[in-house]
């Protein structure tokens, strides 16, 4: 079973300050963290996808406009204090293993090398194969 | 065949891996030798061989003491023994590759390369993973394997009914896997049902007197041949009652009916063999109206009381309502609600839905038919769900749709 795991920062859920305010070391232990989550999915055959995404400042919110013509706004991100930061896909053999995985990136260290702690969330893919009804 | 030999399988699958790749390259350029089993046979044996001699002189180097297999485990095979005395190294593959020390998914991916023969690529696009991620899984399946020290020969005959089973549930997981694909036609994709079939069919060949075996491939066969027909242009689902009869296939029918009806008189009768007959009622039936529903509701109540299963509770019920009207089967769902293992489950949902609308209860059905969408994990599921609680709510009030 594939699932979905958001990394959220959220301004309301979090304590921690903004990572271009951390030191370089806590940087790049974060860095150095992500890359280890990454190669232990692979090692343990249970990795499908992961990005990093663009913070808010590189973000756009589309919506078609009359005919179709695209319309472009910088989002509501400069006033909501909620951004997905990245994504993994996972394909694990249980709910359980999908918590246990996400439960784990949360650890990922910020400043003093503390973990951090920010809400993963955990979507099910709709991958499973349908049943004769 | 390398494998047994050696009582080596990582190794032995290096070396056939590397015989091929011989053949590959040679057999355009140099032409195909008489006898290309044999040839590969040899090439892998010598192969094998330099690598045994390889692995040895490192273990000497590295000083390690390699845990072997105990001499006096080497035992010849009883003379009752008519499995390992048919020395078929397909049957020791499989018993090896859907060893209960190994997760459901580690056994399909482990079955389907060493005993199906698909490469890691192919496996990794049937299950829409990366090729590294499914690479990691087999190598792990088979360091698992290679930890548990279960020897490469038959299983004790203490143990081959849960050992075969483990095998048949295998197959039987890669069969359903099939039915993924939403996305079309997926002309690259490896289709893991007529896979699954190949794999029961060759284990059924090698096991002709096993009943639930002949079971499996039954339903495997009764199953499939209904999937012309189950779903519709734009991979929207179709329910059996409304899917077009001419469709199924014929061949197919007559292969698990015929299978089945040979099977379940044999001996001890499983459920795939209770499942086959049920499918092939299915079947044979030349209308939805004409289905055999007293027969089927008998069957869902063999097979409940042996497994207990509560889908199957759930299939019962439905058959309940086929054969004594829709109020007896909610009365049977309702009883199935307090079941722990079904809270919340899509398919109780689901279930109660169709009997809502079978009794006219258009309100209820709708919002059971919601509910069970917003609780499915599959997506051509959810879609027939919604479009279904739409057709009603649209009947109830026109107005809204």
């Amino acid at each position: 079973m594939k699932y979905m795991l958001l990394m959220q920062f959220s301004a309301a859920g979090t304590d921690f300050p903004p990572i271009d305010t951390w030191t370089p070391e806590e940087i790049r232990a974060h860095i150095a963290f992500m890359g280890e989550v990454n190669a232990k999915l692979t090692a343990d055959g249970e990795w499908v996808q992961g990005e990093g995404l663009g913070g808010p400042a590189q973000a756009r919110i589309v919506r078609a406009g009359e005919g179709g013509v695209p319309v472009v706004t910088e989002g509501p991100f400069p006033e909501t204090k909620e951004f997905l930061a990245g994504w993994w896909i996972v394909d694990c053999e249980t709910p359980q293993r999908a918590v246990e995985i996400a439960a784990y990136i949360s650890t990922a260290p910020g400043p003093g090398g503390r973990p951090l702690n920010m809400p993963i969330e955990v979507h099910p893919v709709m991958s499973a194969p349908p049943q004769e009804l | 065949m390398l494998a047994r030999r050696f009582d080596d399988f990582a190794t032995a699958e290096d070396a056939v891996q590397e015989a091929l790749l011989a053949a590959a390259t040679q057999w355009p350029v140099e032409g195909v030798p008489g006898n290309p089993r044999g040839w590969l046979i040899q090439v892998a044996y010598r192969r094998m061989i330099e690598l045994v001699r390889a692995e040895t002189a490192r273990r000497r180097r590295e000083n390690l003491v390699a845990r072997r297999e105990p001499d006096d485990r080497r035992v010849a095979p009883a003379v009752d023994d008519q499995l390992t005395a048919g020395r078929d190294d397909t049957l020791v593959l499989l018993f090896l590759c859907c060893h209960p020390a190994l997760s459901p998914a580690s056994a399909i991916a482990l079955t389907l390369r060493a005993v199906g023969g698909l490469s890691t690529a192919e496996i990794a696009h049937a299950f829409l993973v990366p090729e590294a991620t499914m690479a990691q899984r087999i190598s792990r399946a088979k360091q698992r394997i290679r930890d548990s020290g279960v020897p490469f020969r038959m299983p004790e005959a203490a143990d081959r009914a849960a050992r075969l089973a483990a095998v048949r549930h295998v197959l039987y997981l890669i069969f359903t896997e099939g039915h993924t694909s939403s996305a079309g036609p997926d002309l690259r994709r490896v289709d893991l049902s007529a896979e699954a079939i190949r794999l029961t069919r060759a284990l059924h060949e090698r096991l002709p007197d096993d009943s639930e075996t002949a079971g499996l491939l039954a339903l495997m066969l009764l199953t499939e041949a209904r999937s012309p027909a189950r779903t519709g242009p734009s991979g929207e689902l179709i329910s059996l009652a409304e899917q077009d009869r001419g469709r199924w296939d014929a061949a197919a029918i007559a292969e698990g009916v015929d299978l089945v009806t040979r099977a379940l008189p044999w001996g001890p009768v499983g459920p795939y063999q209770i499942q086959a007959a049920i499918a092939a009622l299915h079947d044979e039936a030349p209308s939805a109206e004409e289905t055999d529903w007293p027969q089927i509701l008998a069957l869902y109540e063999v097979l409940e009381a042996r497994s207990g299963s509560p889908v199957v509770a759930l299939n019962r019920a439905v058959a309940t309502a086929m054969v004594h009207g829709p109020d007896a089967g909610l009365a049977a769902l309702t009883e199935l609600a307090d079941d722990p293992r079904l809270a919340g489950h899509h398919r109780l949902y689901a279930a109660r839905a169709h009997l809502h609308e079978m009794a006219g209860d258009r309100d209820r059905a709708v919002a059971d038919y919601r509910a069970a969408a917003a609780r499915t994990s599959s997506v051509p599921e959810q879609r027939y769900l919604t479009m279904r609680a739409a057709r009603l709510a649209a009947r109830t009030a026109p107005t809204e749709g």
